[in-house]
């Protein structure tokens, strides 16, 4: 069966590793922050200038002043830090964040990315996702296989405007794992449970490498 | 020790006029010079270039001066929380330069610093990149982003002293200190406006430099665009 959006975002805390500072965009990226795995201290950076973001807070505790990138209120972990958004972007831009999740309407099988505009129909901007993309090491977009319309978002091309050019690492969907290889592909990983290699291979615009067995994701 | 205080923000406000560029502090609608923006509205000046990073909402913040056509141009990271706004875009009314939010932020700060321009991989490949020199750095293409200056750069702190320096209270700090530095005029709003020394030295975010006018705002209504909360056990 194929993973639900909570379910994307469970497979991508697997990919957590203990000490890292971690970016969240918007939408399932931010469902990652329920699946930490016990033991494990990560700290959360929202790039409108907060380090150590922890849950929303108790129902009449919302605090105007203390809200995230999604502009959704928000708590400070003990040890958290406020800071400019010069100072955020330094952190981003100088590779000083170890992992960014974020959402995306099209990825291509060169790790290029488009989130940001339809031409004509949506235009409200990029925020800090074109500064996100083009600074950070490690990169996994979590999104739906497809679109509303059934449409493959993993492309040969995208066909929207870009976010960023070949910085896509991997991509975590509702059907599979897959990674972006050096000289252009998507190469699966892991399945979602349940999930054949063949709908895998059906849901995919993009080029799809699939060498030996594909295991089923472990959740 | 130089008195930066004036009485209100119709005073803070005087000498804005038609066609000028200001810019405005804040996050969404956390952090935003409340009392200057209802000046602006009450001022009626026009044509105004706005550099924020968002556009406000509907009814609130920088909504308040579109509602009223003042603006002319927006540059901005993000737009998406303002049906007007994307009403008037897309009718050719309102201009607009969207920039990765970054580079916004470094542009303020950098027209502040006084670095002209600066290597940015933020937007390399993309319509944002095209049309601005390109150079490889550590095997890297980057874009070549200019400087933004302002003639009036309003900001909101939590605290200030009456020679301008500045606390800022959680994220409402956000664009306020790179703004800060970038207006030829800067004009802070503050919760609480204080005496010199009663602020730490060690503890101010802004040092009152860059900051020309002061004063203590009121009736701040520090609306909150997603309240998200949890259920206590």
């Amino acid at each position: 069966m194929a993973l639900d959006k909570n379910g994307i975002a469970k497979r991508i805390a697997q990919e957590l590793q203990d000490g890292w500072y971690v970016n969240l965009g918007i939408g399932i990226p931010t469902l990652v922050a329920n699946h930490i795995p016990e033991g494990m201290s990560v700290d959360f950076q929202s790039e409108n200038g907060i380090l150590g973001m922890g849950p929303f807070p108790y129902e009449g505790e919302e605090d105007a002043d203390l809200i995230n990138a999604g502009k959704q209120t928000i708590t400070a972990l003990d040890g958290a830090v406020y800071f400019d958004s010069s100072t955020s972007f330094a952190m981003i831009r100088g590779q000083h964040v170890q992992l960014t999740v974020l959402g995306a309407m099209e990825v291509s099988e060169n790790g290029d990315i488009a989130n940001w505009k339809i031409p004509g129909k949506m235009v409200k901007g990029m925020g800090g996702a074109m500064d996100l993309v083009a600074s950070a090491d490690n990169i996994i977009v979590a999104m739906m296989h497809a679109n509303k319309k059934g449409e493959s978002k993993l492309l040969n091309n995208c066909s929207l405007p870009l976010t960023g050019v070949g910085c896509v690492k991997k991509v975590v969907t509702n059907l599979a794992v897959l990674e972006i290889v050096k000289d252009g592909g998507f190469k699966l990983l892991e399945r979602a449970p349940g999930v054949s290699v063949q709908e895998i291979k059906s849901a995919t615009q993009g080029k799809l490498i699939i060498e030996g067995d594909i295991p089923e994701m472990s959740l | 020790m130089i008195n930066k205080v004036v009485s209100s923000a119709h005073h803070a406000c005087s000498g804005i006029e038609h066609g000028m560029t200001i810019m405005l502090g804040g996050f969404g609608l956390c952090g935003i010079p409340e009392n200057c923006i209802a000046e602006l509205v009450k001022m009626q000046v026009k044509e105004l270039t706005c550099i924020s990073n968002n556009a406000g909402v509907d009814d609130f913040g920088l909504g308040l001066l579109l509602q009223q056509r003042q603006i002319r141009k927006m540059i901005s990271s993000y737009v998406g929380e303002n049906d007007e706004f994307e009403r008037q875009m897309l009718s050719g009314e309102l201009e607009v330069d969207l920039i990765p939010q970054g580079s916004l932020a470094e542009r303020c700060r950098a027209g502040g610093a006084g670095i002209p321009a600066f290597f940015t991989p933020a937007g390399y490949g993309t319509e944002v990149g095209e049309g601005k020199e390109v150079r490889i750095f550590n095997d890297k293409p980057h874009i070549l982003e200019s400087a933004l200056t302002a003639d009036y750069a309003i900001v909101k702190a939590w605290k200030g002293d009456k020679t301008g320096n500045l606390i800022f209270k959680g994220t409402a700090r956000n664009f306020n200190p790179p703004m800060a530095m970038a207006g030829k005029i800067t004009i802070a709003e503050v919760e609480e406006l204080v005496e010199p020394g009663e602020l730490d030295p060690n503890q101010i975010h802004t040092p009152g430099i860059f900051v020309q006018r002061i004063f203590k705002g009121e009736g701040y209504q520090k609306r909150i665009e997603q309240r998200t909360t949890r259920k206590k056990a």
